[in-house]
């Protein structure tokens, strides 16, 4: 019973560092119709961002500055932000496809960095001893992951509190009317490019944090973690959500999550172990047809759009 | 200074043109970025292994032509594979593209593609594992060129094919039917349909001429290094980089882009070491964003 507890907090707390990634995608795709095919990247800017400011001074390698760990959840997000503004700045101008396609350059550009700038990022070892929260009840794992869940499902409501207010504000007005008619919103004297910088940046930001989150909470980091299937579970959690909806978006990652995990638990039950790599490749298979089938038969996921004018007009 | 980078950079940059060839086409008449156009590379590259093994049983022996290490049977196979490849671009246009080419949202469009090559790349590695193959596990002799540079036959057959090719897709855009509807409908799709021209047969010609210099790619890429469920998807950004360097719907500019790239990749070896090799096609795309957009032969939208 205590071992389900322990699990079900544990789960929820992964799929909830899901949830935020997919919360900052949803501000770049959902409100801006920006397409950011290097998700993971940014979560990989946040996470080593965060572990090499608070893990503990290490040999032959450089950083673990020992700092607390509230200042990597800080650090990371600001980084991983910076990083999406000088990005977005230089493609946002062009035509949207160049956005996906660079992206998708800077995730692998990021992977090379973390596979072989070995005195930065560990290497393909990657990092351990990243200080988790609550560190001091590890040896009480039902107590652990549920203070744990506690606290990352408070970041999870207050960002969800914010950004459902900021998607109500003039500012997140802006961007919708960018995204379904970029002229008319020019000519109310809205500067497009610049909106897009600052969603996109917000956007990456916000993914920054989810991968700080979880680097914090399994304490241990690696480049393989940040491969493009990431980001394709990322987008396929949106997708299947609802893109455009908060509500969405957390829902979505729960769900996708839910069912990856399921899934990866049958197939590691039931699978002969030497068919499993060949089994887990269909298991991508699978959300791969499901997206694309999403994108055909219901683009607006589960829970789809959510109809917002101003908080002054209901309905 | 070994001159040999060149050489390797110009068999690298070859078989990267003509797989660019594919996505700067798609991209100028179908209008969206196709992340699936890399699994094409790897898909031709297993039609033509698999039906390699299947004329060699069938009619015995692989012999092989002069001092190349493959022979007719891999010619064949990869004329094949080249028309099986195109047909899965069909049926992905088919049950994909086509539905979302009507709701005239790009984007999306794009994202279609990102799932379709998750999906296509993952069922490779399903049916064939990720372990290598090869085509042939023969070591060729180098045969010395001059001013220290050493190729294999088979790359210089390569290099020969590529040329071939090249020459001949860019009068079949310039002098056929067809390849002048094609720049009609990369040029402005609307008037290009009030004139007359046949919009869908442009379509399925885009797709079947992309995706059979994408297999012509992979098998190149196939026979001079190996063959794994990850070779197009690894070759996507080089692809693009090369793509828009060239400018967006130029097949000369793809060609010359796959070769900058390909060069200034081996340069890169050369340099800073092969570790950082892939990174090398990343920064020529943001330097070409930065400086020139429109690339090469672009013209400024």
């Amino acid at each position: 019973m205590l071992d389900i507890l322990a699990y079900a907090a544990f789960f929820l707390v992964t799929a909830l560092t899901y949830g935020i990634i997919c919360l900052g995608l949803n501000v770049q795709w959902g409100q801006t119709g920006l397409f950011n095919v290097g998700v993971a990247g940014f979560v990989a800017i946040g996470a080593y961002t965060s572990a090499l400011l608070t893990t503990p001074d290490a040999a032959g390698r450089f950083g673990g500055f020992g700092l607390p760990v509230w200042l990597g959840w800080i650090a990371a997000p600001l980084v991983a932000g910076a990083a999406a503004a000088l990005i977005g700045a230089i493609t946002l101008r062009l035509r949207a496809d160049y956005l996906a396609i660079t992206t998708f350059g800077i995730a692998i550009a990021i992977q090379l960095v973390a596979l072989n700038a070995e005195t930065l990022t560990g290497g393909p070892f990657g990092i351990g001893f990243i200080p988790r929260a609550f560190a001091g009840l590890e040896d009480q794992p039902v107590i652990f992951n549920l203070a744990n869940l506690l606290l990352v499902g408070l970041v999870t409501a207050l960002l969800y509190y914010g950004l459902e207010r900021l998607t109500r504000s003039p500012w997140g007005r802006v961007l919708r009317a960018i995204r379904e008619d970029e002229t008319a919103a020019q000519s109310l004297g809205k500067n497009a490019n610049l909106f897009r910088i600052q969603a996109f940046a917000l956007g990456s930001a916000i993914m920054g944090l989810g991968g700080a989150i979880g680097a914090h909470f399994i304490g241990f980091i690696a480049p393989e973690n940040y491969v493009s299937a990431m980001t394709f579970q990322v987008w396929a959690m949106l997708i299947i959500g609802g893109s455009g909806n908060n509500k969405g978006a957390l829902l979505g990652a729960v769900l996708v999550w839910g069912l990856w995990s399921a899934s990866g638990a049958l197939l590691a039950a039931f699978v002969p172990a030497e068919y499993q790599a060949r089994a887990a490749a269909l298991q991508i298979v699978f959300i791969g047809v499901a997206l694309a089938a999403l994108l055909v038969f219901r683009p607006r996921g589960l829970l789809g759009e959510e109809k917002i004018v101003s908080r002054f007009l209901k309905d | 200074m070994n001159l040999q980078f060149i050489a390797d950079g110009l068999i690298m940059g070859a078989l990267i043109g003509l797989g660019a060839i594919g996505v700067t086409l798609t991209y100028s008449i179908l209008r969206f970025a196709n992340f699936a156009h890399g699994e094409f590379l790897a898909w031709g590259t297993y039609f033509t292994l698999l039906l390699t093994a299947a004329i060699g049983a069938l009619v015995g022996g692989s012999g092989t032509l002069g001092a190349l290490s493959f022979g007719w049977p891999v010619i064949l196979a990869g004329v094949i594979a080249a028309l099986l490849t195109g047909l899965v671009a069909l049926a992905l246009d088919r049950i994909l593209f086509a539905r979302l080419r009507q709701r005239g949202n790009a984007i999306v469009m794009v994202m279609a593609s990102f799932g379709a090559s998750m999906a296509l790349r993952s069922l490779l590695e399903f049916l064939f594992t990720s372990e290598p193959k090869y085509f042939s596990r023969d070591i060729q002799i180098a045969l010395p060129l001059g001013l220290g540079i050493r190729l294999t036959p088979d790359q210089l057959f390569l290099l020969l094919l590529t040329v071939i090719l090249v020459v001949a897709m860019e009068r079949f855009m310039t002098k056929s039917p067809i390849g002048r509807a094609m720049r009609a409908v990369s040029e402005n799709p609307v008037l290009a349909r009030v004139a007359g021209v046949d919009v869908d047969r442009v379509i399925r010609a885009t797709w079947m001429i992309g995706a059979a210099l994408a297999c012509a790619a992979g098998v190149m890429l196939g026979i001079t290094v190996q063959v794994r469920p990850f070779m197009g998807f690894d070759l996507l950004l080089p692809l693009f980089a090369a793509a828009i360097l060239g400018g967006i719907g130029s097949v000369p500019g793809a060609v010359l882009g796959g070769l900058i790239v390909g060069i200034a990749e081996a340069a890169a070896v050369q340099v800073v070491g092969a570790d950082y090799r892939a990174a090398i096609a990343f920064l020529i795309l943001i330097a070409v964003l930065l400086i020139r957009p429109a690339g090469i032969f672009g013209v400024r939208e």
